[in-house]
């Protein structure tokens, strides 16, 4: 029996190990805070192309959802093990990893933080989206199509993270600011997993017979909102996305979804290892980078460069 | 019925499955060997010192969890609501000492009473209302997960005005003794922890009815215990247990995080089965669930120190799962 575990784990190394680590290539870990999302793919594709350019190399990991903390400071104690020149980080919670950022600081690995920042100076710059800008672009839009006045509601994908909270509130507080006729009904949370996320917009809907409008705050929530509009039939709701992938611009394309926002994941994936190879080599970088975000709809999202910024 | 006698099992039989559970546990140790082993060729940078303390930092939390659930399981129960019990005790640590401001000893009585409470919950459901575990305390579970997001405002608790609090994990009060090896405390705390379990489990009239209750509970009762009261026992303990978690985990991240917590049972079941306790119940030990734990971490920092693909960690750890079981069930065949 332990021959055959013995077996098995030496079939795993020697089939899975892609590359042994050479003696000089530089490595640079990012440890995202997910994997499967597609999202978290095309910001891993921006990353292997910068890494591929600037003749380095990376490893993309993140928990298996949003809310492991944990998990993901033991995925950065692993990466610290193999001495990198650099990580790049999106982190869960803005705090929580700070000291194990600080024992990496400290040994002179300099920290790039990308998607999320974190409460500290310790990341030599933050690639990211900013969110709460983003949101209030799709509060311009959304009360620019329901006529100014009216209910709408928001799907959010979580109450706790960063971008749960920025897009939530930049969103909320833009309606509030600029349109006192909108009045939003509801905010309510479907972990960004779109079946959760429809039955969540469903309840709404059938609570709100008038209801004129609702935001998805990313693509499970706003993948959600579209599934329940399918299921109940409902006409003339004005939908407002996040993020992309091929549900969403199909739903765009069929005139479910007026439009969404979406971030520049590639290039915050880009971005995130060009800058990381820039503070290796003591390069001064500002303290943000912005990655930039535009809102697309049927009109424009054949465009080359909205195409450039969307995944599948 | 006094502490000392009346073992509902015969001495031999005991004996046989006394022999069998320290066999398993030779198994999953010599497991744990050969994948420390393996990794160490295939990667230098795995077998360091940080390395290896990251390691145990990451059985911390899981293995509590991990002792919690064997009690549970040598019972012939289960408990789902594991990983949502810890959040719960960690938020209700976050209200005392900070949304209360009172001192850390009054935040970890709290915690652990917290979580004694939801065990005596749980346990009630099962024992006394007679609803099946995985029932009761897949509904515990979600009671738990709301409640830890209402009462912390669904927002992270922060412990920065609680100074000592990220030493319960963090700290390390072997390093200061041996300066090379400052393993952390959480992983001093498991082990304490295992070693209070094994010793109930072992050596008193509770870690008896626990077996025995697994073993046949229907010939429990009918000798004439009160089967509810030493159930709830149990299931209060391993709560009490789950408490100890919440601290490790929310000192670990300074923080309570409500949202966490789903999916933590799953991996602690994991431990407690690949170190050799039958799901079916009345056959386990502590010790098992410990080396259970430490392969799982093992064999997850190891996968990632060796850059395996993210979507391979997961196929090679749950094939491990079901070859260690297997293994198991082979040598019980071959020993019956």
């Amino acid at each position: 029996m332990l021959s055959r575990r013995t077996l098995l784990g030496a079939l795993a190394i020697s089939g899975l190990v892609a590359s042994p680590l050479a003696a000089q290539e530089v490595y640079i870990p990012l440890i995202s805070k997910g994997f499967q999302h597609q999202f978290w793919q095309a910001v891993k594709a921006g990353a292997d192309q910068a890494a591929s350019e600037a003749g380095v190399r990376i490893t993309f990991e993140g928990p298996d959802n949003e809310t492991m903390v944990d998990r993901q400071i033991d995925m950065l104690s692993a990466a610290l093990a193999n001495s990198p020149k650099a990580i790049g980080f999106a982190a869960l919670d803005s705090q929580a990893a700070i000291p194990i950022l600080r024992d990496a600081h400290e040994s002179g690995i300099p920290i790039v933080a990308f998607d999320s920042g974190v409460d500290s100076d310790i990341p030599v710059t933050t690639a990211t989206t900013d969110n709460v800008a983003a949101a209030a672009l799709a509060a311009d839009k959304m009360a620019e199509m329901i006529g100014g006045a009216g209910k709408v509601a928001v799907v959010a994908h979580d109450q706790t993270s960063r971008t749960g909270i920025d897009r939530r509130d930049g969103f909320l507080n833009r309606m509030e600011e600029a349109y006192p006729d909108v009045e939003v009904v509801t905010v309510q949370y479907g972990a960004g997993d779109q079946l959760q996320s429809t039955e969540v917009a469903k309840a709404i809907l059938v609570a709100n017979p008038d209801l004129k409008g609702m935001f998805g705050t990313n693509e499970g929530s706003a993948i959600g909102v579209v599934n329940a509009v399918r299921e109940l039939g409902t006409e003339g709701l004005v939908v407002i996305g996040y993020d992309s992938g091929k549900a969403q611009k199909d739903a765009i394309r069929e005139g479910l979804m007026s439009g969404a926002i979406t971030q520049n994941p590639v290039g915050i994936g880009y971005e995130t290892v060009m800058a990381a190879v820039k503070a290796i080599n003591g390069e001064t970088l500002p303290p943000i980078i912005d990655t930039g975000f535009y809102y697309y709809d049927a009109t424009n999202i054949d465009d080359p460069k909205i195409q450039a910024v969307l995944y599948d | 019925m006094t502490a000392t006698t009346n073992a509902p099992t015969s001495p031999t039989v005991l004996g046989r499955i006394g022999a069998a559970v320290a066999h398993q546990r030779v198994l999953a140790f010599a497991s744990l060997i050969v994948l420390l082993a393996v990794f160490s060729l295939a990667s230098p940078n795995f077998m360091q010192m940080s390395n290896m303390i990251a390691i145990l930092q990451a059985t911390s939390v899981n293995g509590v969890l991990a002792v919690a659930a064997t009690l549970i399981i040598i019972t012939g129960g289960i408990d789902l609501s594991l990983g949502t019990m810890m959040t719960f005790t960690a938020v209700i640590a976050g209200v005392v000492l900070t949304y209360a401001g009172l001192p850390l000893p009054l935040g970890v009585l709290a915690a652990i009473g917290a979580g004694a409470a939801c065990g005596f919950c749980s346990g009630s459901f099962i024992a006394r209302m007679k609803i099946p575990p995985f029932i009761a305390t897949l509904g515990m579970m979600l009671i738990l997960k709301g409640m830890s997001l209402i009462i912390s405002g669904t927002r992270p608790i922060y412990f920065n005005d609680t100074p000592g609090f990220s030493d319960i994990s963090r700290g390390s009060l072997i390093g200061e003794i041996l300066p090379f090896a400052p393993i952390p405390n959480g992983v001093l705390i498991l082990f304490l922890v295992a070693g209070a379990a094994a010793y109930v489990l072992q050596r008193t009239a509770l870690g008896r009815y626990t077996f025995a209750l697994g073993s046949n509970e229907e010939a429990v009762r009918l000798s004439g215990v009160n089967t509810i009261r030493w159930k709830i026992a149990i299931y209060s303990l391993a709560g009490a247990i789950v408490g100890i978690a919440g601290l490790l985990i929310a000192s670990r991240l300074n923080s309570a995080q409500p949202a966490l917590g789903l999916g933590y049972e799953l991996e602690a079941i994991a431990a407690v089965v690949i170190g050799g306790t039958s799901l079916s119940g009345g056959r386990g030990s502590i010790m098992g669930s410990l080396i259970g734990a430490l392969i799982m971490a093992v064999l997850t920092n190891g996968l990632r120190v060796l850059s395996v693909a993210q979507e391979w960690q997961t196929v090679v750890t749950g094939a491990i799962i079901i070859l260690a079981v297997y293994a198991d069930m082979l040598r019980r065949r071959r020993s019956n």
